[in-house]
């Protein structure tokens, strides 16, 4: 069935889009003629002194062209031509519609956060990127596929959510840049400074008063401009495909991928509460209490974000809008295929140690004989695995404690060094199981179907 | 004498508020401990604490969103019944024909809301240090009222009875069935077994006792409806008061030392 990627009222819609990024730029530009200074133009252009104001009037002005193409050209959908080209929407599909690509891509945003945050954390920087993800938006809604997908009314909180993770992560690095530089120099954070104390009313309560206005007015708007989604009844033998959890457990629906539920939807989700809560009990680091800081606690502030950046809001974005029929990855403007097929052909590690690394067939237990032999022979035929496993949540923060850890150890104790490491271990399970896969296809570590013992 | 004046001088205003209008400095003192509303909060508080850009609201957000929910969940529980036969239509009706039909809307947004703003809370509070001592322990409370949070929107999700909520919950619920020992298809719930009978089996493992049937069914809608209409937001409200009294105890919002 053809669908076409532009309606009037799509460009029409879009229209409004292009009309607030207009303003939001006007502004912008004023501010930048204020604050910005000037620049040079390249030699070719003549060499002379123009304000950086100049650049963003110029896209002001591209965006107000945009903006009355839409509002003026929604007539005839099928010749406008302010749409994203096949050549690109093919480059973003193949770059988001494999897993491995995907995280990896999260993986390096995550880095590029933590290295270059003294340049990214930077109000014209920032709003750059503001810039790009809205126009990405504006333009990626022109595609049929990607308006689906996005256009569900419960994926539109988690569009929003990503602008506001994104303006957060972004504010509380500048601010911990600020606080940084003072205590390289040697003042106090930002926070101490003219700290006088205030009356609650009205300081406090008037803020409180103006956001609870402010809320109950932007619910309001929010419910008169999207309907909350009604299907059809519920009907337990239609079987939806793809059927998904609410979107803030798809990250932990994307580790069934990796793991078995037993991990994926019991353990692992119970030790990243656990792991929270005894999150004040194993950062011994006294220091960046009350202020916005990195450098001071580059260690505890790189875990945290790794967990919730690429492993818990990307997990759920790869969820939301990659994962289609049949669990398959779909790129964000492609087409849910249903038959869309994808091999699948992953192999245990106790088979590659048996069939293909020795040459000889697995160990099978004796259906007549005693229970406990037939545990014997499971446990043998799975040795490699468990050895691993063990070595790694046992072995492993040993090594740990006496390589990379050391201070860490030194100062934590033992008890509270081994709940750290272990936490640290189960948290990097996830994505060593994902490069496993994607290495060697590997499926189990462990493999005892026998006794749902899958790891 | 101004209407308003006439107003906060009649035996009524006074018996309520019990002093004058917080125009001066005494008065401004004097409401933040006479009113009950407003004594969670201190008489006087630190400027840069109450910044926002060093609070970003989350928190306080996070809990008007709560009583918005309460609001709205109230309103709605008049018109929706818990049952096969009524819980489509119901929603049905407050989409089609219900004049208060937007509560839904309010609602169902306000729950993604607060699961966002509870998260960015949490970041807010983890970015600046503030669960460190002596506020430890709120911490962990915190942790639990965003696990709470989850849950009251995980229950809430099921009681449209759509294609949406049954499939959602069945995706969500089935996980419990792995539990370890406790879930039919877990590891070791052979452990449990008296005589060489099994104790845990579909019908008495950690999913039945979630969905209160071997299905996603009535029964369940009827145990979620308690679980997000009562039990939950009980408990929610209890740790809440915790939550703010700590706040208060451990030192009022987080500064530097």
């Amino acid at each position: 069935m053809h669908h076409p990627n532009l309606t009037s009222s799509v460009i029409f819609g879009l229209g409004f889009l292009y009309l607030v990024q207009l303003v939001m730029n006007f502004f912008w530009t004023i501010r930048s003629l204020k604050n910005d200074g000037h620049c040079r133009l390249p030699s070719l252009f003549g060499g002379a002194e123009v304000p950086v104001a100049m650049w963003w009037g110029l896209y002001t002005a591209v965006l107000a062209m945009l903006t009355i193409a839409h509002f003026t050209g929604y007539s005839s959908p099928d010749s406008f031509l302010i749409v994203l080209p096949d050549w690109f929407k093919g480059l973003v599909d193949v770059a988001v519609s494999d897993p491995k690509w995907f995280f990896t891509e999260t993986v390096l945003v995550f880095g590029a956060i933590i290295l270059l945050r003294r340049q990214l954390a930077t109000d014209t920087a920032g709003w750059i990127l503001l810039n790009a993800s809205t126009v990405f938006l504006s333009l990626s809604l022109t595609d049929w596929d990607f308006r689906q997908i996005v256009g569900k009314p419960d994926n539109v909180p988690i569009v929003g959510m990503l602008f506001i993770v994104g303006f957060f992560t972004w504010l509380s690095f500048k601010k911990a840049n600020e606080n940084d530089s003072r205590l390289e120099q040697g003042l106090g954070p930002l926070e101490g400074e003219d700290n006088e104390k205030v009356l609650v009313w009205p300081d406090l309560v008037y803020t409180e008063l103006i956001v609870m206005i402010g809320l109950t007015a932007f619910l309001f708007f929010w419910g008169v401009c999207l309907e909350a989604p009604l299907e059809e009844p519920a009907s337990s033998v239609k079987t939806p495909n793809p059927s998904k959890a609410p979107w803030y457990f798809l990250g932990l629906q994307e580790m069934l991928v990796y793991y078995d539920p037993w991990l994926a939807g019991v353990v692992f989700p119970s030790t990243i509460l656990g792991g929270m809560m005894a999150l004040p009990y194993i950062d011994f680091n006294k220091k960046g209490n009350g202020y916005y800081t990195f450098n001071e606690r580059k260690f505890a502030i790189s875990v945290f974000l790794f967990g919730f950046l690429p492993l818990w809001v990307g997990m759920i974005v790869l969820g939301t809008f990659l994962r289609g029929p049949n669990w398959n990855m779909f790129g964000i403007y492609e087409y849910w295929d249903v038959h869309k097929l994808e091999a699948l052909n992953n192999v245990n590690l106790s088979e590659y140690f048996w069939l293909y690394g020795l040459g000889v067939s697995m160990p099978v237990p004796d259906a007549n004989g005693s229970f406990m032999s037939q545990v014997g022979t499971i446990v043998w035929r799975e040795s490699p695995g468990i050895v691993l496993t063990l070595g790694y949540l046992f072995l492993l923060p040993s090594v740990m404690a006496m390589t990379i850890f050391r201070n860490f150890a030194f100062r934590m104790g033992f008890f509270r060094f081994m709940v750290f490491a272990n936490l640290v271990l189960l948290m990097a399970a996830l994505p060593a199981k994902m490069v496993l896969r994607w290495l060697f296809n590997l499926k189990y570590l462990v493999a005892i179907p026998e006794y749902f013992i899958n790891i | 004498m101004s209407v308003g004046d006439y107003i906060r001088e009649s035996q009524i205003w006074k018996s309520v508020f019990r002093h004058p209008a917080p125009y001066d400095r005494r008065n401004r003192v004097v409401v933040m401990l006479t009113n009950f509303f407003l004594h969670l909060h201190p008489v006087s508080i630190k400027q840069n604490g109450i910044a926002l850009s060093y609070t970003w609201c989350m928190g306080g957000i996070t809990f008007f969103l709560f009583l918005a929910e309460t609001i709205t969940g109230v309103l709605l529980m008049f018109y929706y019944r818990p049952t096969l036969e009524w819980a489509f239509n119901d929603i049905l009706a407050l989409r089609d024909v219900s004049t208060l039909g937007i509560m839904r809307e309010i609602h169902r947004w306000g729950a993604h809301a607060m699961v966002i703003t509870v998260w960015l809370h949490m970041y807010r509070v983890f970015l600046t240090g503030s669960y460190k001592p002596p506020r430890e322990f709120n911490w962990v409370i915190g942790v639990i009222l965003l696990k709470f949070t989850l849950l009251l929107s995980f229950t809430g999700y099921l009681l449209p009875w759509d294609q949406l909520a049954i499939w959602a919950i069945t995706v969500g619920s089935n996980m419990a069935r792995a539990t370890p020992v406790l879930g039919s298809e877990g590891p070791g719930f052979q452990l449990l077994n008296v005589g060489g009978y099994d104790l845990i089996t579909t019908a008495s493992d950690a999913r039945f006792l979630l969905l209160g049937s071997k299905f996603v069914g009535e029964e369940t809608l009827n145990r979620f409806y308690i679980l997000h209409c009562v039990a939950i937001p009980l408990a929610v409200a209890g740790l809440i008061a915790i939550h703010f009294w700590r706040v208060r105890k451990d030192g009022g919002i987080s500064q530097p030392l």
